[in-house]
């Protein structure tokens, strides 16, 4: 047990948080900004599947990762337009659509992988490369965790203050949150509730989006089914660990991605344990996260999430 | 001089519905402009239509000579209407500041609220009124949010401005104050259009459009007219505005309780220790200010709040803390003030609605199978009574207006109460029609032995209802009075909570 803790390990499990937190931290921003537009999206996993897929087939048509990092803002996209068309212009049931998206995903990457790839033995595509930063990587410590990263990475965490600005410090981000907690707001104010929450839900596609392509263009040369792993549904959990803020999502998903790490170095040092356990360890603290927050503090969670608005109810 | 508002032949339906027919009537520059009607007779829904967030089936809407193409309010807002919903439209969760601003040129594409800040104090020094702009709305009291939603109004800058019964949810003195704002602004201009059914507040008006049904019956000069014309043009009959009471037989004590605390949703203690009695027979009226413990004092009674200490008894059975249902199944009747959060539930229709708590009784339900034509007689029996209005008793609740809503909820609780009625506000957004019915049912219940407890923020309606009237301030009774003995100025003096010049044993444990 004692290797498990020298400087180098530990430095190297923390590095391992930052990456794995990456993908985590995209879809999660993407789902608040969603949820805080009053729509549960529960496809976020599907979302991120069909943008790793896109990322590796776009990568590997035109063999540019810059290509491919733009066909899985696309595909995100696109997952949350049909999203918020079902749930904004048909009205549909938002938890059966997000349920729905998920499937769809995952039968539509399979086939379209299974159709274009099955053939060609091994197909590889770019991975992007680690960019360490001038200067603050040779920060002890920080340097090799923080900045000897993936471009994406540094977006990733760009992004929660970028988002946070959006939200509580432009208009855009308070009629978002508006929508979440009383569309009627919105509406009797003469302005769209509509046109929101398509921009909004659509936002949220491509961050998450971008998720799913560090999962493959980002990190693995290749695509594998179901290559997300459930980290959308984790992303899920990790709004709602993080109350709908995004300090606290930060937060929510280096808690994850550290178990996680963890998991891994345990894994690999071989300690005396069936592995399955330490797997399933950020889930067990999903669940243990939950608990937490059902009995204390105030709930952040829009007031309207998930039902849809009609002009004519009251 | 030309008409602000012009309304010519507006006619809008909801299915088989038809909510306004072919209603005309103009709005003058600087006048208060009073629509009147009973519960359903289309009021709201034609305020809407101006307000363009209902869309007119025929007709055409017209200011200052230009017609709108209404389609969203924002055309409205555009030729400076605004308006005050029946229910507020706010975001409880946020700011005051944010309520205001939001959807306004205030809200710059980076957000700098500061400027935004003096425009609006200047509105309301303009209207002497006083308000924490970086306070969350739901820490406001329901009349500091009514001036939210005018301040939102406002700001857009109205100048044509629809208040729908926004004296419903007001105490008296909230509303005289209210009305002299009222006159300070079309003192400036405005014209206001007024949705009220509280016939004194009526009178102030300028001039006054009758709906009934859907159509104008007819559009008066208030000064030429009376509340009783106005009331028989509203309702086809004339109304008796002053009940004669009853003599009754007070009985032995059926609701006695004693020293009872709670405590709101947010931990603070809002029940002080409240004694009271009810005996048999007899109309208990509370008087008091919104916010002092009305509502927690029904809901504990009623087992849906914890009492933190305290007992209650009914007759010789201990009900404190037990379960709404077996409160009820003792007898208990209740009206909640919140017709649509708890009154409830919206989605359902109004049959289903008025078994809710019985369902699962003789004769709604047999062996766990519910009997839907007993059901279907006893809503119609119900919605006669309470001249509901509505297509059929598969109406969905939620559509229903808001006086109609609130029947749904004083018929069911008036047909299951056996023992106690409890009702906090139960008038509230009713016509005068409907309320002299319930009065009536009211004294009926009194006859028939029942013990009743009501709120109301009417004085002269516990005045004209009550044995006896309790004044409630700060969880705690300070001040009792019989019948035919009020102090109306003591009343009012021990609401605000100044005991000074009327000494009360209870007085000094509040202060
Ligand atoms: N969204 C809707 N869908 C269906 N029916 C509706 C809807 N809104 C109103 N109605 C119906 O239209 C009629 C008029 O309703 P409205 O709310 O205008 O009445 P009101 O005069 O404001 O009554 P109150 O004094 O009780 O508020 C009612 O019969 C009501 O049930
Ligand atoms: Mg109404």
């Amino acid at each position: 047990m004692n290797e498990l803790f020298t400087e180098t390990i530990l430095i190297a499990v923390l590095a391992a948080t930052v990456r794995i937190a990456t993908p985590l931290i995209f879809a999660a921003l993407g789902e608040l900004i969603t949820e805080r537009a009053g729509i549960l999206n529960l496809g976020v996993e599907g979302t991120m599947l069909m943008a790793a897929f896109a990322g590796f087939a776009g990568s590997f048509a035109t063999g540019s990762t810059w290509a491919g990092l733009l066909a899985a803002m696309l595909a995100g996209a696109m997952m949350a337009f049909l999203m918020v068309f079902m749930a904004a212009t048909l009205k549909v049931e938002q938890v059966v659509t997000g349920l729905a998206l998920n499937l769809l995903a995952a039968g539509m990457s399979l086939y379209l992988f299974k159709v274009y790839f099955e053939t060609q033995s091994m197909p590889m595509t770019e991975v992007m490369p680690f960019m360490p930063i001038p200067y603050l990587a040779d920060i002890p410590w920080l340097g090799p965790i923080m900045f000897q990263q993936k471009g994406l990475t540094y977006l990733a965490f760009l992004m929660v203050p970028a988002v946070w600005f959006f939200l509580y410090r432009t208009k855009w981000g308070l009629e978002i949150r508006v929508l979440g907690e009383n569309p009627k707001v919105i509406d009797t104010k003469g302005m769209s509730v509509t046109l929101r929450q398509y921009g909004a839900v659509i936002m949220g596609g491509v961050l998450v989006g971008l998720g799913g392509a560090f999962v493959t263009i980002g990190s693995v040369v290749r695509f594998v089914p179901d290559i997300t792993a459930g980290r959308g549904w984790l992303a899920l959990v990790i709004v709602i660990a993080g109350n709908w803020r995004p300090s606290g999502i930060l937060l929510a998903a280096l808690v994850f991605a550290f178990l996680d790490a963890l998991q891994l170095q345990i894994q690999g040092v071989g300690v005396d344990l069936p592995y399955q356990i330490f797997l399933a360890l950020p889930y067990v603290m999903a669940v243990v996260l939950m608990v937490l927050k059902s009995r204390g503090g105030r709930s952040e969670q829009p007031g309207r999430l998930g039902i849809p608005y009609f002009r004519g109810e009251r | 001089m030309q008409p602000l508002l012009k309304v010519e032949n507006v006619t809008k339906r909801f299915h088989q519905v038809v909510a306004n027919d072919s209603v005309s009537f103009e709005v003058m520059p600087g006048e208060i402009h009073c629509l009147l009607g009973e519960n359903g007779a289309g009021k709201s829904t034609i305020a809407e239509c101006i307000y363009g967030f209902y869309k007119p089936d025929k007709g055409s809407i017209s200011v200052n000579g230009e017609v709108l193409d209404l389609d969203s309010p924002a055309e409205a807002i555009r030729h400076g209407i605004g308006m005050v919903h029946q229910h507020f439209v706010l975001v409880t969760s946020m700011t005051v500041l944010e309520n205001i601003v939001i959807g306004t040129d205030a809200a710059t594409a980076i957000l700098n609220l500061q400027s935004a800040t003096d425009r609006i104090k200047a509105i309301c020094a303009r209207y002497e009124v006083e308000i924490d702009l970086n306070s969350k709305v739901w820490q406001l009291t329901v009349g500091q949010q009514q001036w939210v939603e005018i301040l939102k109004a406002l700001f857009l800058g109205a100048r044509l401005l629809i208040m729908d019964e926004p004296t419903a949810v007001l105490t008296p003195q909230e509303s005289r104050r209210l009305f002299k704002i009222f006159r300070e602004m079309t003192g400036d201009g405005m014209s206001i259009i007024l949705i009220s059914h509280k016939l004194d507040e009526v009178m102030q008006s300028d001039r006054v459009t009758v709906l009934r049904k859907g159509k104008r019956v007819g559009t008066v000069v208030t000064r030429d007219s009376s509340k009783s014309e106005l009331t028989n043009l509203m309702v086809g009959r004339d109304v008796n505005l002053n009940l004669v009471r009853e003599r009754s037989d007070v009985g032995l004590p059926m609701l006695v309780v004693s020293g009872l605390h709670a405590a709101n949703d947010f931990g603070t203690d809002k029940l002080n220790g409240v004694d009271l009695t009810l005996n048999r027979g007899e109309i208990v009226g509370i008087a008091g200010v919104a916010g002092n413990g009305q509502k927690e004092l029904f809901e504990t009674l009623m087992g849906v709040r914890r009492a933190t200490s305290g007992r209650v008894m009914l007759a010789d059975q201990d009900i404190t803390n037990k379960t709404p249902r077996e409160v009820q199944q003792a007898g208990i009747g209740h009206v909640p003030d919140d017709r649509f959060a708890e009154g409830l539930i919206p989605d359902f229709d109004i049959q289903s609605n008025l078994v809710l708590g019985v369902h699962r009784d003789q004769p709604f339900a047999r062996r766990g199978f519910l009997k839907f034509g007993q059901i279907r007689s006893f809503a119609k029996q119900a919605m006669d009574e309470f001249a509901i209005q509505a297509p059929s008793a598969q109406t969905i609740c939620r559509t229903l207006s808001g006086g109609n809503a609130q029947k749904v909820i004083v018929a069911r609780e008036f047909a299951q109460a056996s023992r106690v009625i409890l009702a906090n506000q139960p008038s509230r957004g009713l016509d005068v029609g409907v309320i002299e019915y319930m009065h009536k049912r009211l004294f009926e219940k009194r006859k028939e032995g029942f013990a009743i407890l009501i709120a109301s923020e009417e004085l002269d309606e516990l005045l004209a209802l009550s044995d006896r009237i309790l004044v409630l301030f700060k969880g705690q009774i300070v001040g009792e009075f019989s019948h035919g003995a009020v102090d109306l100025e003591r009343v009012g003096l021990l609401m605000a909570g100044h005991f000074d010049d009327a000494p009360n044993p209870n007085a000094d444990r509040s202060l």
